[in-house]
């Protein structure tokens, strides 16, 4: 008799030779209790965290915090069913209303969670008979949904308009509708979409444009609305898709658009239909997070001069980290044996970073992925950096002093 | 369309000798994620470059029918003949 477990035995076996290289296991790491948004307390010990996705700090946002103490007080604590069979509440739609008013657009959906808004958004809206483009980089959520929906996926090299545009060009296809998927800020590597390029590529295929702004939300262009504010490309982005679950610090997820038929998607979005609303505490909070966002947009650019900090302090130490400041940073070694014993010695001397290992990278090489958040303070990410430099000398890992 | 069947697979095999990794012995009946010991993702990287080459796109649901190097070939030159 086969075991259905036999497939895992590869995976057992990588995770058991991680696990002897650095003495812990990294993908269970557990958060004892936040501090702060910066500081939680990780095998006992203050750690600083540069590992969230928490960038403008507001998991922990007072206002926040009351609106959903006082939306549970007073609506209860679930929905217990879905938008479409069980009822939408008024919370749900004055969300919806505040999100699309946020990005000056028609409409909002508002989704379980971004994985949800992703894989709901691409299922309905390419079918069978349509062709997706995605970035080769895509996250997870755009490659599922790119299958649920059973469109035909076509696949570009990262961030390259001309790639895109020659694989346009190539496909002799005139009687399909064809949706590029690009995302604004890449999850893993902090790179940034050229969005006007893609815009005027869409514009001359007449393909549609969606873009997932999950790490960009929040944190580019002058109001927070991501990379297609930031490169001037809204007019030309038919979806934009994201998160709640990192600049604004709850769960969730939506989709903005001004295409009239968004309404329609609704009852064609498998993802949106069957599963459970979310509760009013995580509605109410939300709602006063972009409140606080809006409010403080001196959290971006504290958050800027926080990343490009942290940036300039990898280049001086020799580190080979991302070229563009954003508030991903990872940090590239060059083989799985460096990485480990690195992230161990990071966490060891307090702290909290990401481990990325191949082939969930890009390209083949082990990446520690740091994220920054506004509320880190310049004196936190001065010890940061001198925690890098002392873990890099003890596991050996070779710094190139930068000519500068 | 002159491709054939058996001048792409050649072709496919020229580009994985370009790879040191890749054992020297191998032919059209080769599976490439069992013995090229190829992941998803290397098999998704490897398809775009013979893509370039052939000025092709294989959309990605294709691939999950796909497991020799000859099966590669004929998906590529059916496309091809389509286009
Ligand atoms: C690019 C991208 N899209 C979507 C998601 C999913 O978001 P959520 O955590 O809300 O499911 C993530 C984060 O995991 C992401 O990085």
């Amino acid at each position: 008799m086969t075991s259905l477990f036999s497939k895992f035995e590869g995976l057992a076996g990588a995770l058991g030779s991680i696990v002897t290289a650095g003495g812990r296991n990294p993908f269970a790491v557990v958060i004892e209790k936040p501090l702060s948004s910066t500081v939680g307390i990780i095998e006992g010990r203050e750690t600083l965290l540069f590992g969230t996705n928490n960038y403008l700090g507001l998991s922990q946002s007072k206002r926040a915090i009351e609106a959903a103490q006082a939306a549970a007080a007073t609506y209860g604590v679930g929905t217990t069913g879905s938008r479409i069979a069980n009822g939408t509440q008024s919370l749900h739609r004055r969300l919806e209303r505040q999100i699309a008013d946020f990005f000056k657009r028609r409409d909002a959906m508002v989704f379980s969670t971004g994985y949800q808004a992703n894989l709901g958004m691409i299922s309905a809206l390419a079918g069978k008979d349509d062709y997706l483009f995605l970035d080769a980089d895509s996250h997870a959520s755009i490659y599922d949904g790119s299958r649920l929906g059973n469109a035909q996926i076509i696949r570009f090299r990262h961030n390259s308009p001309d790639d895109l545009y020659k694989r346009l060009k190539r496909l002799d296809a005139p009687n399909s509708a064809k949706l590029i998927v690009v995302e604004g800020i890449y999850s893993m590597t902090g790179n940034v979409a050229p969005m006007a390029e893609f815009a005027a590529i869409k514009r001359e295929t007449g393909a549609y444009l969606m873009v997932d702004e999950a790490h960009s939300f929040g944190v580019l262009g002058e109001n927070g609305r991501g990379a297609a504010e930031a490169e001037g490309a809204e007019a030309d982005v038919d979806f934009i898709v994201g998160t709640f679950s990192k600049s604004l610090g709850t769960v969730g997820g939506y989709c903005v658009s001004d295409h009239p038929e968004l309404e329609l998607v609704r009852l064609n979005c498998r993802p949106y239909m069957f599963t459970a609303s979310l509760p009013p505490e995580v509605i109410a909070a939300t709602g006063a997070a972009l409140e606080d966002m809006v409010a403080h947009p001196e959290l971006r650019q504290q958050l800027m001069a926080n990343a490009a900090q942290l940036h300039k302090g990898f280049m001086d130490l020799g580190l080979n980290a991302s070229t563009r400041v954003s508030p991903v940073i990872a940090v590239t070694l060059e083989t799985v044996e460096q990485a480990i014993p690195m992230w161990n010695r990071l966490l060891e001397l307090g702290v909290y970073v990401n481990l990325s290992l191949p082939p969930a990278t890009p390209d083949s090489r082990p990446l520690l992925r740091c994220s920054v958040m506004a509320t880190h303070t310049p004196a936190q990410i001065e010890q940061t950096l001198a925690i890098f430099h002392q873990a890099a000398v003890d596991c050996g890992i070779p710094m190139q002093a930068n000519a500068a | 369309m002159s491709e054939t069947v058996e001048s792409v697979s050649a072709l496919i095999i020229q580009k994985l000798l370009a790879n040191p990794k890749v054992p020297r012995d191998i032919d059209g009946n080769c599976k490439i994620m069992e013995d090229l010991a190829f992941d998803s993702l290397a098999v998704m990287n490897f398809v775009m470059e013979v893509e370039d080459s052939l000025d092709v796109s294989v959309p990605l649901d294709k691939l999950a029918d796909i497991r020799t190097i000859n099966d590669l070939a004929a998906c590529i030159v059916d496309l091809k003949n389509k286009g």
